[in-house]
């Protein structure tokens, strides 16, 4: 072997990688993009899980919109006060913190509960089984089951517990609202995570009706309307609705309700679907 | 032959009958990988088209300029080559972060990936090295041809992962034993289109 072969591979690699190495090196300073440092902070000061419930496009984007100036310290719904106290101290600024709710299932009918009235075996989502035929529950407002809102969180918050109804574990609950966008029947709320005192189901059909094909369900009776002290509950469209801004949680309705369908929360009683965190 | 006609078999033959993904199974990470949303295959099929032309056209020049010159060629292709790439790519990141940030939003999170990418090494060399690849239109390639080789190879890149990924998402609703769910099935995919695209061995005798 010819020993100058080996000068000339090291001129060859050395030469092109000089040559690589200077082109980079004026690029970095001729094309450089002013990056603001706080970004980086802000980033690591929000959760990081892109959830999107802030109505930007992740948490890269929302920290950018607080550089610009197009969102408050408040920007992040999931992150609540840890988050804000975070973006707080990046941008030094007091933190005003953001108010957190908590996702709710407006329904507690399980299998033991409302009736069955077909089986269904296609694709494994509630849109596709509420499309099809209206799905097997017998209610048809009620929750399928399939866990598609299970699936959309970000956060592992949702869960089915053994008699087939949706649970939500508050403590994990960032109250993003992807599983209300999720939920093909519209059955899942983000309240506020203060409200303790809350009415689960949203069943359209009158009270006899309603009745026949489940024991957990609004027979718009109307005997909460009447318990109720400050005006805060009233029965909408067959189903009670609770004003959360008029409640003052004093349970009164709860006694009242002959379906118990009006519930508090965290509740010991393992009937109530709402809440339950194990 | 019609000079033409050469230049469709050579990208006829990188294409589909010698795919770079389906044929020679070289640059499985990607399909796998990037494969589970038709939009994201397609960014990084565009990626990797736009990556792989320029650092072909650009080994190509050190090959016959620099490599072949100095008769160092034989031994020093591989680490002259990965530093084209790396270096071109990410001159390429700077660029394009600074004149088009939309371009940089859609592109700029493949091209980190596409660095290492062993289809982009392999391309560059096939049409690099003569003798390297037994298509049997050409030994020797010329810039042009290295060109359209190289566009012919991101091209069945593209169609492999944007096909592929079409696949993955009717998979996403079909009913799959749980223990097949993901990767399983995908390998199992790419096997059948693998023999499927063995189909078109010796298509115009190439």
């Amino acid at each position: 072997m010819d020993i100058s072969l080996i000068w000339k591979a090291v001129i060859a690699l050395g030469g092109i990688a000089l040559l690589f190495g200077i082109l980079l090196a004026i690029a970095s300073v001729r094309f450089r993009v002013k990056t603001d440092p706080r970004l980086n902070d802000l980033i690591d000061a929000l959760p990081g899980s892109n959830c999107g419930a802030c109505g930007f496009p992740g948490c890269e984007a929302a920290a950018q919109a607080v550089l610009d100036g197009k969102a408050g310290v408040d920007v992040c719904i999931a992150g609540g006060k840890n988050a804000a106290a975070g973006i707080a101290e990046v941008m030094g600024v007091a933190a005003t913190s953001a108010t957190r709710g908590v996702a709710l299932v407006h329904c507690q009918g399980g299998i033991n509960e409302t009736a069955t009235r077909a089986i269904y075996q296609g694709i494994d989502s509630c849109a596709a089984m509420d499309k099809t035929a209206g799905g097997s529950k017998a209610c048809p407002y009620g929750c399928l089951g399939l866990g598609t809102c299970r699936d959309a969180c970000p956060v592992n918050a949702i869960y089915l517990d053994e008699d087939h109804r949706r649970c939500v574990k508050r403590e994990r609950c960032t109250g993003c609202g992807l599983c209300v966008e999720a939920c093909p029947r519209g059955l899942i709320e983000i309240v506020p995570r203060d409200q303790e005192v809350l009415a689960v189901c949203k069943s359209r059909d009158r009270g006899k009706a309603a009745r026949e094909i489940c024991s957990v369900c609004c027979i718009a009776c109307k005997k909460c309307e009447k318990a109720c002290e400050s005006d805060a509950i009233h029965v909408v469209d067959n189903y009670a609705v609770i004003d959360y801004d008029k409640c003052t949680q004093c349970g009164k309705c709860i006694e009242a309700c002959p379906t118990d369908v009006i519930v508090k929360v965290p509740t010991s009683s393992d009937r109530a679907a709402v809440g339950s965190s194990s | 032959m019609n000079e033409v006609y050469r230049y469709f078999l050579i990208f006829l033959g990188a294409l589909l009958v010698y795919n770079i993904l389906l044929i020679r199974f070289i640059a499985l990470c990607p399909l796998i990988g990037v494969s589970t949303q038709v939009e994201t295959s397609i960014g990084m099929a565009m990626s990797v088209l736009f990556v792989m032309t320029m650092s072909t056209a650009a080994s190509w020049v050190a090959w016959n300029y620099v490599l072949t010159p100095l008769h160092v060629g034989q031994f020093l292709y591989i680490p002259v080559f990965i530093l084209i790439i790396a270096s071109l790519v990410q001159f390429t990141e700077m660029v394009i972060k600074k004149t088009s940030p939309p371009l940089y939003r859609a592109m700029g999170i493949y091209l980190p990936l596409i660095t290492t990418n062993c289809a982009v090494l392999a391309a560059a060399t096939e049409a690099v090295k003569p003798g390297f690849l037994k298509l049997n239109v050409v030994y020797n390639f010329s810039l042009p041809e290295a060109l359209i080789y190289t566009i012919g190879v991101a091209a069945g890149f593209g169609l492999v992962i944007v096909l592929f990924a079409c696949i993955r998402e009717r998979l996403e609703t079909a009913p799959i034993p749980h223990s097949f769910r993901g990767a399983p099935i995908a390998f199992i995919i790419a096997a059948l289109m693998s023999l499927a695209f063995m189909g078109f061995a010796n298509l115009l005798g190439l």
